[in-house]
């Protein structure tokens, strides 16, 4: 699946099928700091990702508050 | 995308958000009944906000802004909006082009102010021209801009979009170095005084998580980009290890502010610097100062003078925005 990651902005390529939580560990990625979207829906921890997948990691940490 | 267990806490609908916090799930609707219910709670709780208040909405383009203004519309409130220009190069450029299209999908009033017209510098040049990180002269810029505003408009009360995980990281920080003083006054309202409107916090009940999803739930196009000159700075930080011990103990950012508005707030009242100041006018535009002129407009004389930075020679790894 496409995976695009932000700050930098980026995308990357990985196999699934893959649990939310599971892509977000295996990107050593805190889930309390992001949200994913899966073909333009939130989707939660245990939803699962296919091949064809369009997906965001989309950070939710700002530091201009 | 193949849909597993995940059901609704209200409805057993399929979910679009776990929420470990509150050990549930919601699917859309209800989770934005739970963020509705969040805010009205910290509104009513803390005396936020009447009906009748002249409500001025601080708006950066960013998720938290522009979730607080939306939903403080959907509960029925009327409210502007004010943003700033700080001249942050394309950073800004694009957040306030989020501000402005919030405001006009909903026919809503944007003030804007921004601080190379308004006062002849933006912020990376105040930060080289000062020499204080960009983060310093950011705040007390918008915080003046804010409070001259909302007094001229005769607005009753001002409202910023922080939510729990900036308070939480705000009194991370304070309690780390035992600064009471500022612990006095981390507050949800701050009342009006000596001089400044009335400030009032009302996503404290909210994570940025959640208003992040709120943002995406209701269709709302913000800033998800970070301010460039805020990489690297102490909030973040704070941030980032307050959510390593969420994860693995959810709550826990929610006790720590909450146990500590309850628990503490209250030993600490009186203590706060201001508290005890007799602050005087600033001889130049008025503001409540300590002294004869007040530090913005030390600020702005000092980098009006300045030839203008591009915001790339005051970025810095390390360095931030706060």
């Amino acid at each position: 699946m496409k995976v695009k990651l932000r700050n930098p902005s980026r995308e990357i390529e990985i196999a699934g099928p893959r649990r939310v939580h599971a892509l977000l560990a295996k990107l050593q990625l805190n889930r309390e700091s992001h949200l994913v979207i899966c073909n333009g829906t939130l989707v939660p921890g245990d939803a699962e990702l296919l091949d064809d997948d369009v997906v965001e990691i989309r950070p939710v940490i700002s530091g201009g508050a | 995308m193949v849909a597993i267990g995940s059901k609704c806490r209200t409805c057993r609908g399929p979910a679009i958000i776990d929420l470990p916090r509150h050990n549930a799930n919601f699917c859309a609707e209800h989770f934005m009944e739970l963020c509705r219910r969040q805010v009205s709670k910290a509104i009513d709780h803390f005396k936020m906000l009447g009906r009748d208040d002249r409500i001025l909405v601080a708006v950066s383009g960013g998720k938290d802004s522009l979730a607080v203004w939306d939903l403080l519309i959907d509960l029925g409130y009327e409210a502007d909006g004010l943003y700033v220009g700080l001249g942050i190069g394309d950073y800004s450029e694009t957040s306030a082009e989020y501000a402005r299209a919030f405001a006009a999908g909903r026919g809503l009033n944007l003030i804007e102010v921004k601080l190379r017209d308004e006062y002849g510098y933006d912020i990376p040049t105040a930060a080289k021209a000062t020499r204080r990180v960009p983060c310093s002269a950011c705040g007390m810029s918008k915080r003046h801009i804010f409070d001259k505003v909302a007094l001229d408009g005769d607005y009753t009360v001002l409202v910023t979009g922080h939510n729990l995980d900036d308070e939480a990281a705000v009194l991370f920080g304070n309690t780390l170095r035992w600064d009471v003083e500022y612990l006095a006054r981390q507050l949800p309202v701050l009342e009006a005084r000596n001089g400044f409107p009335k400030k009032v916090k009302p996503l404290v009940r909210l994570t940025e998580r959640e208003t992040a999803a709120w943002c995406i739930v209701r269709g709302i196009d913000y800033l998800v980009d970070e301010c460039p000159m805020a990489a690297g700075n102490k909030h973040l930080a704070y941030k980032g290890a307050l959510n390593t011990i969420e994860e693995t103990s959810p709550g826990s950012k929610a006790s720590f502010y909450f146990n500590f508005i309850d628990n503490m707030a209250p030993l600490l009242a009186g203590r706060a610097v201001a508290d005890g100041q007799q602050l005087g006018s600033c001889s130049n535009c008025g503001a409540p100062t300590t002294g004869n002129v007040c530090a913005f407009c030390h600020l702005v004389e000092t980098a009006s003078a300045h030839a203008p930075v591009p915001v790339e020679l005051v970025m810095r790894k390390g360095r931030g925005k706060r």
